[in-house]
């Protein structure tokens, strides 16, 4: 075997320029970081007060003073969508986190201990799987009142069979393999293996699903606030933005646009960075480009 | 003129050569061998004449294909060569096939591109093949997917897809590289009768010299790109004028220098009548499936400082044997004792002690490690063992002494496993199982994956621990030359059954099962290969 042999494992050297000389992660990254600045800057500043209602403001269409328009109650619609970015990427964030937290060591576990364990956890996860998430969304909101932090949990809770699938299948495919038994072999239990090994060997598979449901986070969120059942007012969220907005379609389209961009943009961002990790992360797919 | 002409090919990638003005000729009905070893460029050669190429190298010289020249031809022209007149035989025969089509599909779909023929009439043809290589329809229908058969009846459905149109070329990567030795000489047979048959050329591509030697009217030996020598096989192999033929040959028949052991010492490791069995497959719902027995009631010991060979066919149950030694798994029944300890009536929690004293080398140099962790922390695993933990400094002053032992500088810890090729990655394997100065070391199949000479040096290397450190050894392996280099006892396994024990050199020169003989006549022998050439020629 001679010096010119191939690497067959990526080098974790060199992985941020990699990164960004994949377009779409670049791209994803470029967009969801615009809009992360964009939730952040509005806590420092947002171009008018939205608590501050100008009846005589109200329904104005795209201008200098607004560049988005004003809403029925004379907000600067702006200012409404980087408020309520915030909102939506803290009800994904926690959201997803509530999945991993969850999902990953049950995942894990099952995988480690297989047998009944195994079945059982995994015959729950179907359970879950089985309910339509945004359905049962509502029927928890429903159930425990509206509110953000109960649209937070009822996100999060379907996403723990998520997480648990990748986390096992990520798992069950390196158990086998010879440096676990080696690592068995030195007399490590299955959590220390779980922690050494498998973890930091599926973590970029995690990751990738981890922006995966952080887009499906914005859009449930949407989904239920667009319903009533998320943040309440006067707290702006997208969703609510757009149900607002329906009735005045024809009048003041920007009212209803602004707000539907918002979603899409940060949703297609989210998309192609995950797409994105995906490439550069997976040493298989780099190697055949 | 040649069947296939190869004048001058050079390839490069950039700047790098991969090839440099490479000949190569083979005529109709000719087995011509391309010796070398990894990196040599023999595969590049076979996917150039295949114009399977990546696309970023640069091809220049001239191939010649029954006067067709390939380099110019356009891919549409490749497209109707390829797997009509040039037939392939890759290595591995689990990747080689599409896991969700059947075998028949697999075999027709080329004869109904290349011929037009309707269904029926490629499904026939295909019938045919399979029937020729071996695989009768009425034992293996056209309608079986390749998970269902085993390794060496999936290369024969390779060998089917390759010759299905009577190529006038075939050539084979590395057949038999991925099967055992039984079916690595079946695999042979089946070549050499096909090419007898239907007057083919084949090019069979090998790192070992012993498969090639009884197949190959010419050898062309490879090195780095360039061409070392070519000739007439019998003349190259006996006179292996060439200093690198002579090396390969040298370092495929290597046998370490080794001490006898001490016939007195204790027992180490003790095998009571242990039996395996895994649960069967359900055939019905309400019925309890029959268990499969891996492993039938074996019994052997090892002494302290005994290296012992357990050889046996793929599948034979030799590698779950090994893991209940290991402890990785529990045996259905009877009983494991290392150092008069039962290792497997304990739990996992009370065996630490026992692991310190038996550590694993597995076969597979790139799946042995964890790709994310440095040498340091990969060779240091196994002193989570120690009673008390040592420190930082202490831990890397027992890598360093482990890496040196192996053969390797204390600064590699740094790196880590994929800056290192096949067989110093095998030697961190080592370090990894020698650090805690076990008194067993078992080795599954621990060179099967590497070149002749790095092979020999890695057998070297572990005669010499086996003498320094007086560890001893379980090899598992079904490669005999393994067994013969650095092995005192031999064991054949067959079916889940030990069926011969005894010195290595009684039991291979002379061997009394059935399994045993098999295995002995399969396995691939320079000289023997040689002396039947030489009588033939005679």
């Amino acid at each position: 075997m001679s010096a010119e042999t191939q690497p067959l494992e990526a080098p974790p050297r060199g992985l941020l320029r990699l990164a960004f000389a994949n377009r779409s992660f670049l791209t994803g990254f470029v967009i969801t970081a615009l809009i992360a600045a964009m939730a952040l800057l509005s806590f420092l500043w947002t171009p008018y007060d939205i608590t501050h209602l100008v009846v005589a403001d109200r329904m104005k269409p795209i201008s200098w003073q607004h560049p988005f328009g004003t809403d029925h109650f004379g907000r600067d619609i702006l200012s409404m969508i980087m408020i309520g970015a915030r909102n939506s990427i803290a009800v994904a964030i926690v959201a997803v986190g509530i999945g991993m937290g969850i999902g990953v060591p049950l995942g894990c576990w099952a995988a480690a201990r297989g047998g009944w364990i195994d079945e059982a956890l995994m015959r729950f996860n179907d359970v879950v799987f089985a309910f339509p998430a945004l359905l049962s969304a509502v029927m928890i909101t429903a159930i425990f009142g509206p509110g953000a932090v109960n649209a937070i949990i009822a996100i999060g809770i379907f996403n723990v069979p998520v997480f648990a699938r990748v986390a096992r299948a990520g798992a069950l495919s390196l158990w086998p393999r010879e440096y676990v038994l080696a690592a068995r072999a030195s007399g490590k239990g299955q959590a220390l293996i779980t922690i050494e090994h498998i973890l930091p060997n599926i973590a970029s598979m995690l990751l990738v699903q981890g922006t995966i449901q952080f887009a499906l986070g914005i859009l449930a969120e949407a989904g239920l606030s667009y319903l009533g059942l998320g943040a309440q007012p006067p707290m702006p969220s997208w969703g609510r933005m757009l149900f607002d907005a329906q009735t005045r379609m024809m009048v003041a389209p920007w009212q209803a646009i602004f707000p539907g961009l918002a979603i899409v943009i940060t949703v297609l961002g989210l998309n192609l960075l995950g797409d994105g990790l995906r490439d550069v992360l997976d040493p298989r797919l780099r190697r055949e480009r | 003129m040649s069947l296939l002409e190869i004048e001058k090919l050079t390839l490069s990638i950039g700047k790098t050569r991969i090839l440099k003005d490479v000949d190569l000729a083979v005529e109709q009905g000719e087995v011509v061998g391309l010796i070398g070893e990894s990196g040599s460029g023999k595969s590049m050669t076979a996917l150039t004449v295949m114009r399977l190429l990546p696309q970023m190298m640069q091809a220049t010289g001239r191939v010649a294909f029954d006067g067709i020249d390939i380099l110019a031809a356009p891919e549409a022209a490749m497209n109707r060569l390829r797997g009509d007149d040039i037939g392939m035989v890759f290595q591995e025969p689990m990747t080689a096939l599409n896991p969700v089509k059947t075998i028949g599909e697999q075999v027709a779909e080329g004869i109904r591109w290349h011929t037009g023929a309707s269904r029926a009439d490629a499904e026939e043809q295909a019938r045919r093949i399979l029937d020729r290589v071996g695989l009768p329809a009425e034992k293996f229908p056209l309608s079986r997917f390749p998970h269902e058969l085993s390794g060496g009846q999936r290369q024969r459905v390779v060998i089917a897809i390759a010759c299905a149109l009577k190529p006038k070329l075939l050539i084979a990567d590395e057949p038999t590289t991925a099967l055992d030795v039984v079916l690595q000489a079946q695999i042979l047979d089946l070549l050499r009768d096909l090419v007898e048959e239907r007057k083919m050329g084949l090019l069979l591509i090998s790192h070992d010299l012993a498969v090639v030697a009884d197949m190959a009217d010419r050898i062309t030996v490879m090195r780095h790109g360039e061409v070392m020598e070519t000739g007439k096989a019998a003349k190259i192999l006996t006179e292996q004028a060439h200093p690198y033929t002579r090396q390969l040959a040298l370092a495929s028949t290597h046998v370490p220098d080794r001490r006898p052991p001490r016939a007195d010492a204790a027992p180490l490791l003790e095998v009571a009548s242990v039996t395996k069995d895994y649960p069967g497959r359900h055939a019905s719902l309400l019925r309890r499936p029959a268990p499969f027995r891996a492993v039938d009631d074996v019994s052997f010991s090892v002494r302290e400082g005994q290296s012992v060979a357990l050889v046996g066919r793929s599948g034979c149950g030799k590698s779950t044997l090994a893991r209940m030694i290991l402890a990785l798994d529990r045996p259905t029944g009877g009983a494991i004792r290392l150092d008069g300890v039962e290792t497997s009536a304990l739990p996992e929690a009370a065996l630490k002690p026992a692991r310190r004293k038996m550590q694993v080398v597995f076969q597979d140099p790139y799946g042995s490690f964890d790709p994310r962790h440095k040498v340091e922390r990969l060779v240091a695993e196994p002193l989570h063992l120690l009673e008390k933990q040592p420190t930082a400094a202490e831990r890397r002053e027992m890598v360093a002494a482990a890496l040196n032992e192996v053969g390797l500088a204390p600064r590699d810890m740094e790196k880590y496993p994929h800056e290192f090729s096949g067989g110093q990655r095998q030697r961190i394997s080592i370090a990894r199982a020698i650090i805690t100065r076990p008194k067993l070391v078992v080795a599954d199949e621990p060179v099967s994956a590497l070149d002749v000479s790095i092979r020999a040096q890695i057998l070297d290397l572990f005669a010499d621990l086996n003498g320094r450190l007086g560890v001893a050894y379980l090899f598992i392996t079904h490669d005999l030359t393994v067994a013969r280099a650095v092995t005192d006892e031999v064991m054949v396994m067959h079916e889940g059954r030990i069926v011969e024990r005894g010195g290595t050199g009684a039991v291979l020169d002379d061997p009394q099962s059935d399994a045993a003989r098999a295995l002995v006549a399969a396995a691939p022998d320079l000289s023997r290969a040689l002396a039947r050439r030489l009588g033939q020629q005679g």
